[in-house]
């Protein structure tokens, strides 16, 4: 028994584990209460089930928030990232109508590295505050896509374009691909270069880094940059999946489920330490509570509400003072 | 005459060139368009932007002590659809007024317990409550409801005529209430100093002795009674509930806020700032509807880009600062982490 305890403690200093048991509550809860949750059909050739629906639809929180974990790793915060991906997707639709399609993709993504630059510019070299530094692209953001659309939602009959929303490979869909592939580069990034040592460092103290020899500005501009770049990959994944740019609606609020899912995952908005296998299953997390709602026959205007108190319950249990405040209750029960 | 000593420093440099701001804007404003220069064109200002002016008043005390807080434009959203959904109920005016206060408070309340108590970050603590407060009033109606209450509507009727047929609505006068009371709170009251001094230093302010647990529940809940008398203002202006309305105002006063000079690392701005920032924005969009061809979204970009100007702007004090400061502060690594965290 006192093994067991010695277990667990040491599983809960390990940061990953709290949104992997988050993950896993949640589909315990489903496999009681919707037993056809876990159902899987081969269909034309590819799979079909909510847990591929939450795959696929999860796929551009995973990849924006992949580079959201990098901006919050160094204390910061990118908000524009939903206004960067609607930039992106309007670009992408609206040069479909000429282009070829290898450029409209790189047109698109190349939006979001500038976008990137702008708020890395603004962060490390002008020293603004991360939060208002990216309010600005917040609010412009949403009105360059609009005039890019002239206010209307663009649409696109593409079909090679579309695939890379709504299509399949190995029976699996394919945003998946593109998240994983993302994952892997960022994460070779982190581990394989002095990147992700630097970033650590430059988040948990700047000035202490740039004393050790670290150019702290250079690594903030290139995880801003990294994070635009992610944004104008989901913006192209999410158009090509609905065939539509929308400027107004287009990621909405996106960029508050990606910090959620950065910080279920376990990574500090204190900066510091970041986990990016912690963001996928905290991304995860928040995809496949969406999907258990509507699966519940809820009404989806709750979504909000059951977001709201999990995120609370997750974040709380997270807190080290509220864990010691719950021992303390329990000692004096004891007692 | 030390009253009247009007000298530019670094203290109120960014609330001048806000003001200076607000005279450009309106004077190129009345230059351009004719009828721009009138008594209710102005007046206008402060009637459509009421609410605003009370809720980025409230943000003013949270981003001061150094906080943030999402969840205002929800609050506001929430106490809308409260109060329609009591009237619907048959309640009564003066009872839905305190219920409104009332849920406005304790939501503050909350946000800010949960905040000191266990140190979350304020951000995750006000994204729930926004996501809290927006879910309730979607569970309360996904429909719009109109708002038939004999005195909410008389209320929101009455013209308090100021000279001739110029006139206000009691909603300005709430405003403008608001406003002089937080001036009041954030000069003269203790508690108005230590969120100042939080804001500046929470270390040093823990060192100090203030009650720093105490003031930042209280700025907190401060922030949601100014969401909650906001919220009943605009319920006043749009005469109707609606689970959707106010989407993303809370940037609305953030950024108010920003060009009303008040700095987000906190510790520094006058409350004056956000009601400044808010005509800005206020004039840009009298403007673009006075020009007529212009598109809604040309109001984003001019905002954003005025965002930029203003917070390059505090930059380059913050620089001169830090440049006349450093020969005396050398050994002062404090003050250089402050500065770099900005």
């Amino acid at each position: 028994m006192a093994g067991l305890t010695g277990l667990a403690r040491s599983l809960s200093k390990q940061k990953i584990i709290w949104p992997i048991l988050a993950l896993a509550v949640l589909f315990l809860f489903n496999l009681i209460v919707i037993p056809d949750f876990f159902r899987m059909e081969w269909k034309d050739g590819h799979l079909f089930g909510n847990l591929i629906d939450i795959l696929k639809n999860g796929s551009p929180l995973i990849i924006i928030a992949i580079g959201m974990t990098l901006v919050i790793a160094k204390e910061g915060i990118d908000i524009s990232v939903g206004s960067v991906l609607a930039i992106s997707g309007a670009i992408a639709v609206f040069m479909l109508d000429g282009y070829p399609l290898w450029l409209v993709i790189l047109a698109g993504v190349f939006a979001g590295l500038l976008c990137g630059l702008w708020n890395g510019m603004l962060v490390a070299m002008i020293g603004i505050q991360p939060m208002v530094a990216t309010l600005i692209l917040l609010t412009i953001g949403r009105g360059i896509a609009q005039l890019i659309t002239s206010g209307q939602v663009l649409t696109t009959n593409d079909r090679a374009y579309q695939f890379i929303g709504k299509g399949h490979l190995l029976g699996l869909p394919f945003p998946l691909f593109i998240a994983m592939a993302v994952f892997l580069l960022v994460y070779l990034f982190k581990t394989r270069t002095a990147f992700g040592l630097f970033l650590e460092a430059a988040g948990g103290n700047k000035t202490a880094s740039s004393y050790a020899g670290i150019r702290p500005k250079v690594i903030f501009m290139t995880a801003y940059t990294i994070t635009g770049i992610c944004a104008g990959i989901a913006g192209i994944i999410i158009s090509a999946n609905v065939a539509s740019a929308d400027a107004n609606n287009a990621g909405l609020w996106i960029e508050l489920d990606a910090i959620l899912a950065v910080v279920i995952g376990g990574t500090s908005m204190r900066g510091g330490r970041f986990y990016l296998g912690g963001t996928i299953f905290g991304a995860l997390f928040i995809q496949s509570l969406t999907t258990t709602i509507y699966s519940l026959g809820v009404e989806p205007s709750s979504i909000l509400l059951v977001k709201a108190v999990v995120v609370i319950i997750v974040c709380l249990i997270q807190s080290d003072l509220f864990r010691q405040s719950f021992k303390l209750v329990k000692k004096k029960v004891a007692a | 005459m030390k009253l009247i000593s009007l000298k530019i420093s670094h203290n109120n440099i960014i609330v001048l060139a806000t003001l200076l701001l607000l005279f450009i804007l309106y004077g190129s404003g009345a230059a351009l368009y004719k009828g721009f220069f009138s008594m209710q064109v102005f007046l206008n200002l402060f009637i459509d932007n009421a609410y605003l002016i009370i809720v980025a008043t409230g943000m003013a005390f949270v981003i001061i002590k150094g906080g943030i807080d999402l969840s205002v434009a929800s609050v506001v959203a929430l106490i809308s659809m409260v109060s329609a959904s009591l009237f619907q109920h048959g309640a009564n005016a003066l009872v839905v007024t305190i219920v409104a206060l009332v849920i406005g408070t304790l939501f503050g309340a909350g946000q800010g317990y949960l905040i000191q108590r266990f140190q979350l970050h304020p951000w995750i603590v006000t994204l729930a409550g926004m996501f809290l407060a927006r879910g309730i009033s979607f569970l309360i109606s996904t429909e719009s409801i109109v708002i038939s209450n004999s005195v909410y509507v008389k209320l929101s009727q009455y013209k308090i005529y100021l000279w001739g047929d110029h006139f206000i609505t009691i909603s300005v006068v709430i405003a403008i209430a608001v406003v002089i009371a937080a001036l009041l709170i954030g000069r003269y009251s203790s508690f108005g100093r230590a969120v100042y001094a939080i804001g500046g230093s929470e270390k040093s302010a823990v060192l100090m002795g203030l009650p720093v647990a105490r003031t930042t529940i209280l700025v907190y809940t401060l922030s949601g009674l100014f969401s909650a008398i906001g919220g009943i203002v605009f319920t006043l202006y749009m005469l109707s509930g609606y689970s959707l309305h106010l989407m993303g105002m809370e940037m609305d006063a953030i950024a108010s806020c920003v060009i009303g000079g008040i700095l987000l690392t906190g510790g520094f701005g006058y409350l004056i700032g956000p009601t400044l920032g808010v005509l800005c924005t206020g004039i840009i969009q009298t403007i673009i509807m006075f020009q007529g061809t212009l598109s809604s979204w040309w109001t984003k970009i001019t905002i954003g880009f005025l965002l930029f100007l203003f917070m390059a702007f505090q930059r380059i004090i913050v620089m001169r600062k830090e440049k006349n400061a450093l020969p005396a502060s050398k050994n002062k690594p404090k003050f250089e982490n402050k500065v770099v965290n900005l």
